[in-house]
């Protein structure tokens, strides 16, 4: 079993967890992933790893409801236990393994979209502690849902932040941000790290594409295990078909192919649909609707 | 009775059957065990036991069986093999010991398989206590993987009285037993379960959620928390694609997924959380075990199944049993039929499987016909989901991250065959993860012979 130490609401709807993790935490580096089961009868839940502490031995984990097991994840409290929780996953990001004194060479900038926030973080933080300074962006809907707003400000060079409906930071998308940062202040960078939605990352691969800036994005596919069993999160990479599990999460952002990585995520959004009418309305749903063939 | 012939086994009609997950074979009764026990013939020099790769004294659990002695029997079973009630039911009898049973020249074999299967589900039924170990020895051994290769030599192990840790990737022990072998063919709670309790009294702890080679590497593992040896039982986990057109649209599978979140996940049952589309027409692409698995879970889940496989039924490599009883309950079996693309809708979601017709050419490397393309033959299958089960091959999350660990071409891990070490001092290696896809028994076969010389070495 593996203990919440803390619980933080840190947004509508978002909340932070420590949880402790003794083998993880000591094996884990920014960019991987850990896998969560609450229960004997929970799914897997992949979830970014948001912070890592050796010396407690926790790991840090943040997520949005937006399901049913994330709802469930939810009414979790500190002192309360998961059962299972795995990791470290994925492969760690790149710079990790890189020359400390090529990468200070580098101007890098983190685009982070809402609860993207969380695994930008522990590699600013990384960055920071090897001595090298980025930038970083975070968008959001609004104010209130910006995350870990001191945390980031501590160990990055300069945060922009943007909100869709301007309250604060910036007033607008986190692409038409990094444009600004590009193309008016002219501020030169050589690597791009975005983080978010699939849309966002998107978006912001085609941009980067165009200016010749590199680019890596972090995907969040649809899986199972976690260690290249089930294949359900195979991605295509620059014409050739990877497992994100094993070989990502983190790929060059212009080689993905977005299009299908989004097609592919909404797989089992009928099943979850129907699991959260039934815990809501009871057991009316039971054999997978009408037969009208339009739950598919 | 007619002594050539096996005393028939109750199994659930198969129209019933393909509508739940219960176990098809309903097993002997003990009139039926004893009766059937009587028909060995007690050979001197017994073949059937050449046959085992864990070499069970057969003729001697079932004389005792023979005699109503269950407890003895399983006693005799329990020397040799840690997972009898799953070898009972998954083990290839008819080219094992059934194969060279004296009886089946003229008639049937003695139904080994189903013997020892009774045996064990009596000795579970009757609380017999089969934990005899060794004083403890004070040495530590990890062992990876807590499938059958894993758990054999760790019960080996235990009884010699090492101290010994299974580290397991999954959220619970069993690997493929539970994970890819369906409930239908295998009980979890009933028998697996069982099975690894009974490996625990032996001493053995297993620790699930540890990835060798993520959470912690097998360097680690000797250096820092003190393992005298490893023996790596890790399987062979990743699963092959086809690579032809349409394979990333929603709606297809590897069958590693689909039956990992059935067996593992349990989906099949309404009070667990995991997702699963079965579909409504269903192509399972293969013609091994794990497909027929794949496409009879299908099946019980709602869905009218095929099976699309390239050489023809004699080339089959599932067991005839499983195809028997796959036909049984309705599943239908395109033969010499390769797919060579699968098909969209608008939205990205599978509509149908293009294949063609396929002949047997000259035999290939593997003694078997070479399947040859038919011009001009292409057809559709009309299917909304495809389950991709050609195969699996071992995960390089160890080998590429242990020092001194090689593999071959096939990345399978290089391991000697009498004693199982591999190319790293002190690391031992067996089952799928050294031989890639093979059967429950020949890991377990493996898993013994590396403990057996895990032993002498520690020993020395």
């Amino acid at each position: 079993m593996y203990k919440i130490l803390a619980k933080r609401n840190v947004a509508p709807n978002i909340y932070l967890m420590d949880v402790e993790a003794a083998r993880v935490a000591k094996a884990a580096y920014p960019g991987q992933f850990v896998i969560v089961k609450m229960d004997e009868k929970g799914e897997r839940i992949p979830l970014t790893i948001c912070d890592i502490d050796k010396v407690r031995g926790t790991i840090t984990i943040v997520f949005q409801t937006m399901g049913y097991s994330t709802t469930k994840m939810a009414e979790y409290e500190a002192g309360d236990c998961f059962m299972d929780f795995v990791g470290p996953l994925g492969q760690p990001s790149e710079f990790v393994h890189e020359d400390i004194e090529e990468l200070k060479k580098k101007k890098i900038i983190f685009v982070a979209g809402g609860v993207g926030a969380a695994p930008v973080y522990p590699q600013v933080k990384w960055l920071h502690e090897h001595g090298i300074d980025a930038d970083v962006i975070v968008g959001c809907k609004s104010k209130e849902y910006l995350l870990l707003e001191d945390e980031m400000k501590a160990v990055s060079r300069n945060l922009f932040v943007a909100t869709d409906d301007g309250s604060y930071g910036y007033k607008g998308f986190v692409t038409d941000l990094l444009k600004e940062k590009v193309e008016v202040d002219k501020m030169g960078y050589d690597l791009v790290i975005a983080i978010g939605p699939m849309i966002m990352m998107k978006f912001v691969a085609k941009y980067t594409k165009e200016q010749g800036i590199n680019t890596i994005v972090s995907l969040n596919p649809i899986m199972v295990d976690g260690t290249g069993m089930c294949g359900a999160c195979r991605v295509t990479v620059g014409g050739q078909v990877k497992f994100a599990c094993v070989d990502g999460p983190e790929f060059d952002g212009h080689l993905v192919n977005f299009d299908e990585a989004m097609r592919r995520q909404t797989l089992y959004k009928t099943e979850e649909g129907q699991k959260i009418l039934r815990k809501e309305e009871g057991d009316t749903h039971h054999h997978g609707g009408c037969g009208c063939g339009g739950d598919k | 009775m007619d002594r050539m012939k096996k005393t028939p086994v109750k199994e659930q009609d198969p129209k019933v059957r393909a509508t739940n997950f219960d176990e098809v074979c309903l097993g002997y009764t003990v009139e039926e065990a004893m009766q059937e026990a009587s028909r060995c013939l007690n050979c001197k020099n017994p073949l059937c036991v050449t046959q085992c790769p864990v070499s069970i004294d057969i003729p001697g659990f079932i004389k005792c069986a023979k005699e109503g002695d269950f407890a003895q029997a399983a006693k005799v079973i329990a020397r040799t093999s840690a997972l009898p009630a799953v070898c009972g039911r998954v083990c290839p009898q008819e080219v094992q010991c059934e194969g060279k049973c004296i009886l089946g020249i003229k008639g049937e074999p003695v139904a080994i398989g189903k013997l020892e299967r009774f045996v064990a589900d009596w000795s579970r039924e009757n609380n017999i206590d089969l934990a005899e170990t060794m004083p403890k020895n004070g040495k530590k051994v990890a062992v990876i993987g807590s499938g059958p290769a894993g758990l054999t030599c760790a019960g080996d192990l235990a009884k010699l009285g090492y101290d010994v840790t299974i580290f397991e990737a999954l959220h619970e022990p069993g690997g493929v037993l539970v994970y890819g072998i369906p409930e239908f063919r295998l009980p979890k709670d009933k028998v697996v379960k069982t099975e690894i309790e009974n490996v625990k009294k032996l001493g053995v702890k297993i620790e699930t959620n540890v990835i060798i080679g993520k959470t912690v590497t097998i360097d680690e593992l000797m250096e820092d928390e003190k393992f005298d040896a490893v023996f790596v039982g890790s399987g062979a986990g990743l699963p092959k694609f086809m690579g032809i057109p349409g394979e990333n649209l929603n709606g297809v599978f590897s069958a590693n997924e689909f039956l990992t979140r059935n067996n593992l996940m349990k989906a099949f049952k309404d009070e667990y959380d995991t997702p699963i589309k079965p579909g409504k027409k269903v192509a399972v692409v293969g013609g091994g075990n794990v497909a027929m698995d794949a496409a009879r879970t299908a099946l019980r889940l709602g869905a009218q199944v095929y099976i699309v496989y390239r050489r023809s039924e004699e080339e089959l490599p599932a067991r005839v049993e499983e195809v028997h009883h796959a036909k049984e309950e309705g599943i239908i079996f395109n033969l010499l039929t390769n797919p060579v693309e699968i098909l969209g809708d608008e939205k990205g979601w599978v509509k149908g499987m293009k294949c063609v017709k396929m002949e047997l050419g000259e035999p290939d490397e593997s003694g078997r016909r070479r399947p040859v393309e038919i011009p001009g033959s292409e057809f559709v299958i009309d299917v909304d989901t495809v389950i991709m089960s050609l195969g699996t091959s071992p995960n390089p999350l160890i080998s590429s991250t242990t020092c001194g660990l090689e593999t071959n071409r096939r990345k399978c891990l290089i391991a000697d065959e009498e004693t199982g070490l591999t190319t790293k001092d002190k690391v031992y290696a067996g089952g799928d993860a050294v031989t890639g896809a093979a059967t429950v028994i020949l890991a377990m076969g493996a898993g013994k012979k590396a403990a057996k010389a895990i032993d002498e070495y520690l020993s020395k």
